[in-house]
């Protein structure tokens, strides 16, 4: 274990980093200053292309080589999507899919 | 009091009361996973006040769990600065999506861009506020509220670790259900699937091609430049409507 004045360092640069990288296009574009039309573009689609990428960033540490396989995932995240095709309500998606996903991975796998 | 002063309240509550239900599913999410940082944080030995110092001033889910590993003898404080950068270098993405939208702030706008996690950035994407409610408020409420859950999560977490154990094993997949339903809710609203489409190929490639530790900023380029060169033909398509 760290002294506390070495834990509270580690947490102030772990924050001014974490608050710089959020700061870093607002710093670049200020208020309302002209935003080039390219920027303003990514800004439109990227968020898309972003969602796709925290969804694969979350399953990152899934092993398709190793049993199971990575199956009580493609099973609780099919379940999400289903679910949530089907009623549309958010809440009982994400609670239905963790505890299905809670269920496989400590009982059934 | 003043009629301005009434008024002014009057916005408050109505923004406040109209966030509350559309930070729900974060609420579900931060709950559990703060709770799952705050329990992870006590078994090495510091209390639910170190969570909560941590989730108030860094505010980054996943950085917090990186942290966790960070807090042992030795550490350098570059090393530290360096794998927070590399963690939360995806940040910058959110900003660039968040300039037009956070650009009438005011005064918020600070606490805005401190806020803006994954989880907030995905649902301010999207969140529309309903009719008559101010929608800078709005979008504050929802960054506010989804903050307070964290720090809420994360001592609770302390506390019950501190008190029980149990077998919590799993459940951060709240996080990766959210992201699937938010996935799920753009897929249905998109003109264009070659977006999501980009970000999901781009990131299963780099995830094979550089490992789990290092495909973020591959893909990050990869999506990029991808979608640069297919401006021509999605800009047209978006554009008089912005879809974010």
């Amino acid at each position: 274990m760290l002294s506390a004045q070495e834990t509270f360092l580690v947490i102030v640069v772990i924050a001014v980093v974490t608050f710089l990288t959020r700061l870093l296009p607002f710093a670049l574009f200020p208020g309302k200053s002209e935003k080039p039309a390219w920027v303003l573009y990514l800004g439109r689609v990227l968020p898309y292309a972003i969602v796709a990428m925290l969804v694969v960033y979350c399953l990152k540490g899934v092993s398709v080589q190793a049993w199971p396989f990575g199956l009580p995932e493609l099973i609780a995240v099919a379940a999400v999507v289903a679910l949530h095709v089907w009623k549309k309500n958010t809440l009982l998606s994400i609670g239905a899919g963790t505890v299905l996903y809670m269920v496989l991975i400590q009982f059934v796998f | 009091m003043r009629a301005g002063e009434i008024k002014q309240k009057g916005v408050l509550k109505t923004a406040c009361r109209a966030a509350l239900p559309c930070t729900v599913p974060v609420m579900v999410g931060y709950l559990f996973l703060g709770a799952a940082f705050g329990i992870l944080l006590e078994s090495k030995g510091y209390g639910f006040g170190w969570a909560a110092l941590m989730s108030f001033l860094v505010y980054a889910g996943s950085m917090q769990f990186v942290a966790v590993s960070l807090l042992v003898p030795g550490v350098q404080l570059i090393q530290v600065a360096f794998m927070t950068l590399m963690v939360n270098i995806r940040h910058i993405f959110y900003g660039i999506s968040m300039l037009e939208k956070f650009q009438d702030m005011g005064r918020k706008k600070p606490y805005m861009i401190f806020s803006l996690t994954d989880e907030t950035f995905s649902l301010l994407c999207s969140a529309q506020p309903p009719e008559g409610v101010d929608r800078n408020w709005f979008l504050f409420f929802i960054s506010l509220f989804n903050q307070a859950y964290w720090v809420i999560g994360s001592v609770a977490g302390g506390l019950l670790g501190a008190t029980f154990s149990f077998n919590t094993q799993g459940i951060d997949f709240a996080m990766t259900a959210l992201f699937v339903v938010i996935f799920v809710n753009q897929w249905r609203e998109a003109k264009s699937h070659i977006p999501a489409l980009a970000g999901l190929a781009c990131s299963v490639v780099c995830l094979l091609f550089f490992g789990p530790s290092n495909f973020i900023l591959p893909s990050m380029i990869g999506m990029t430049v991808f979608l640069i060169g297919f401006r021509k033909k999605l800009d047209c398509k978006e554009e008089e409507e912005p879809i974010c």
